[in-house]
């Protein structure tokens, strides 16, 4: 057993953080803001660099990695509050062409959300309706220390689910103001199943909820550092406020959450197994919305201003938190897991 | 990221769980808990049936007496031992964890050769004089006196919060050997038998009704020089070693155990009928997340001393400060699902919720804790 990153691993997050500090940095994320457009070449940079194409087999013109490297690579995504349907085009890269390589942008939409979202509309080549196959966490044996080796996979119990594929012209909508200014959303008011798409769903969602979970994980680590940075600058009663136990102890409980969602999201990444991905998606929402809300009152009146970008971070963690798995429902799964 | 454990790991826990199998049958009855001789001859003896089957000091050096077990087999035993039901570490505690390590690190040949063997086979039991009235998380300030005569020390001072003192032949106590000196540069760290005189133990009752823990008056104690571990005036740094281990490796085996507790409170609610209240079902299911990742983290923080080397430190904060947290809320869902019944002060998970109150206090304050993730950690200013 070792459980750290290998040097591949830390190479290829550290090589993701250089690009994304290049290619998106502070800059290019509040002109995001202001204009949440999609930038189709960074899109096509992002594609080229292998970020949807990370686990499609090398003869595919993938690289080939798995999902541990796929968590590493969207924690720093959500690090660096990269926008777009970065979850889907990963999932749907082998399955939708055009998408592995950035060129085709595609959106994942689950039929089970009231009101039924849609993020991007106007960016979207083509929009995949998912439906059913949700998750149970089984009765827990075999679940936690001493049967790391023997824990099944779990997928769906009951409804298999099913894919639909859709041109954005055929889908009926309605106007939504979206709460997160970088994720525009239209909400979805006739649900299309016209052409069906071979996939797993249970998978998917499986999937989809781990590398949010792990976007989640990135923006809790990021503003645990924007806290920290700003306690350690910012001074009142002549000393930074960094040094008082009341802005400490709400730093040190920010990195507590941080590293508890860190090591929830690598081991379910490693597992794979439906209730390792329900912890991990638990406890990163958890840390993301709550060092948010940390980080905003370690800032301040700053932390309640639009150009401050703790609210960015708030406000997709929120977002997140209610796509894949929201926490009543992530609560309700896991109870379910518990011995009878 | 690698959880799988090799097939060397496999089959030491393959063989620890065949003997585990073929000893644990045959132990005799617990002691009461009030029982403290009974509870002491009960605990060396299993340390004793360790030793004879090659388990004893896993986890310390083969040149201390110890297996040389690394970190992973150490995490297997205490997992395995702790789902067999085998009896907890108890009167062995300091022993084992604080002091044997400490000697096995800073003590001379002589004094590993002395006081090493005697805790691997259960023969001598150790208690910790570390706390005094007015230094708790503020160690430092410690005032317990020693003041050299020959070649004793001679020692008076007070001594609190010493769990086992009372069945304990030995204590590791922190002295002030030099009153003027900085205090962090005046404080030495000295093996005291517990019989000698003007040794006076008091016990104390917890909150729980039983006395897990005592005062100890020291006056006038000659404690011989030889005693000392390190050199005089270097015990806070002999000290700062033993920490880190308890930090480290205290609490492996209660996660496992509060799993187990937490699949009984979720049949218990089930059978009660307070399954049907979704908010004590979500918190139950929020838990099985909880203790979940913290196994995780255990095992991140294994990973981290085995691969990365080193005494644990900082990880050891981080868990310290969510499990002490999880398990008071793991018993507060328990006297949910009792109800009523969580007035009763004889059932298990009662006095269990009233010992679970001690885990944001013990072995440093949950506030002390921050303090030292927010300094070391995340590098912010030291201020009040």
């Amino acid at each position: 057993m070792d459980f750290r990153l290998t040097e591949e691993q830390r190479a290829l997050r550290d090589g993701t953080r250089e690009l994304l500090a290049k290619r998106f940095g502070r800059e290019r994320l509040r002109a995001a803001v202001d204009a949440p457009a999609l930038d189709r070449a960074l899109w096509r940079e992002l594609g080229a660099a292998g970020f949807f194409a990370l686990r499609l087999p090398e003869r595919a013109g993938g690289v080939g990695l798995g999902l541990p490297e796929a968590a590493l690579v969207f924690e720093e995504a959500g690090r660096a509050l990269l926008p777009g349907p970065l979850v889907a085009c990963q999932l749907l890269a082998g399955a939708v062409d055009g998408v592995a390589a950035g060129e085709r942008i595609v959106a994942l939409c689950e039929a089970e959300r009231d009101p039924v979202l849609w993020e991007h509309p106007a960016d979207c080549d083509e929009l995949i309706l998912v439906e059913g196959g949700a998750g149970r966490c089984g009765d827990g044996s075999g679940d936690g220390p001493g049967d790391d080796s023997g824990g099944a996979v779990r997928g769906a119990q009951g409804r298999t689910g099913g894919a639909y594929r859709s041109a954005p012209g055929r889908i009926s909508r309605a106007p939504f103001t979206s709460l997160d200014p970088l994720t525009p959303l239209a909400r979805v008011t006739d649900l299309p199943r016209a052409a069906p798409l071979a996939l797993d769903v249970p998978r998917l969602r499986r999937e989809a909820a781990l590398l949010t979970a792990a976007q989640q994980l990135g923006s809790a680590v990021r503003t645990v550092e924007m806290a920290v940075g700003h306690a350690r600058e910012r001074e009142q009663f002549g000393v930074p406020i960094g040094a008082f136990q009341a802005i400490k102890h709400l730093c040190a409980q920010m990195l507590v959450r941080a590293e508890i969602a860190r090591t929830a999201v690598y081991a379910a990444a490693v597992t794979e197994r439906a209730d390792d991905v329900t912890i991990a998606k638990l406890l990163a929402d958890e840390a993301a919305v709550r060092n948010a809300r940390d980080c905003l009152q370690v800032h301040g009146g700053m932390g309640f201003t639009w150009d401050v970008d703790v609210h960015l971070h708030l406000k997709r963690a929120w977002l997140r938190a209610e796509c894949w798995e929201a926490a009543r429902e992530a609560e309700e799964l896991l109870a379910d897991g518990l011995p009878a | 990221m690698d959880l799988t454990y090799s097939p060397e790991e496999e089959d030491f826990r393959a063989r620890l769980r065949t003997w585990l199998g073929t000893v644990l049958p045959g132990l005799p009855p617990k002691p009461a808990a009030r029982d403290w001789p009974g509870r002491r001859a009960y605990d060396t003896a299993w340390q004793r049936m360790l030793y004879d089957a090659g388990y004893a000091g896993l986890h310390w050096p083969r040149d201390a007496g110890g297996q040389g077990a690394t970190p992973t087999q150490h995490l297997i035993f205490l997992e395995e031992t702790e789902r067999a039901g085998a009896p907890y570490v108890g009167a062995n505690f300091v022993g084992l964890l604080h002091a044997g390590p400490t000697l096995a690190a800073e003590g001379s040949a002589g004094q590993r050769a002395r006081w090493l063997p005697p805790i691997l086979r259960g023969d001598e039991v150790w208690c910790q004089g570390f706390s005094e009235p007015d230094a708790g998380s503020d160690l430092a300030a410690l005032r317990t006196r020693a003041v050299r005569d020959g070649d004793s020390y001679v020692v008076s001072g007070a001594k609190i919060w010493t769990s086992h003192a009372e069945v304990a032949d030995w204590c590791e106590l922190l002295v002030r050997t030099d009153p003027d000196a900085p205090r962090h540069r005046g404080i030495s760290w000295l093996a005291m038998p517990m019989d000698a005189p003007g040794v006076t133990v008091r016990p104390l009752r917890t909150l729980a009704g039983s006395t897990e823990f005592a005062e100890v008056f020291l006056d006038e104690v000659r404690i011989p020089v030889g005693n000392r571990v390190g050199a005089e005036n270097d015990g806070w740094r002999v000290t700062m070693v033993t920490l880190s281990f308890e930090r480290g490796t205290a609490f492996v085996g209660e996660v496992v155990a509060c799993r187990r507790v937490l699949g009984a409170l979720a049949r218990a609610a089930r059978a009660n009928g307070r399954w049907d209240d979704d908010v004590l079902r979500r918190r139950l299911g929020r838990l099985n997340a909880e203790f979940a990742a913290l196994w995780r983290l255990t095992q991140w923080n294994v990973s981290e001393a085995q691969h990365g080397g080193g005494v644990p430190g900082a990880g050891g904060s981080v868990f310290k400060l969510r499990y002490s947290h999880a398990r008071q809320e793991l018993y507060d869902a328990a006297a949910e699902v009792l109800g009523a019944g969580a007035l009763d002060a004889d059932h298990e998970w009662v006095a269990d919720r009233l010992s679970s109150l001690s885990y944001t206090i013990a072995a440093g304050t949950s506030q002390i804790q921050r303090n030292i993730v927010a300094e070391r950690v995340l590098g912010l200013p030291k201020g009040r």
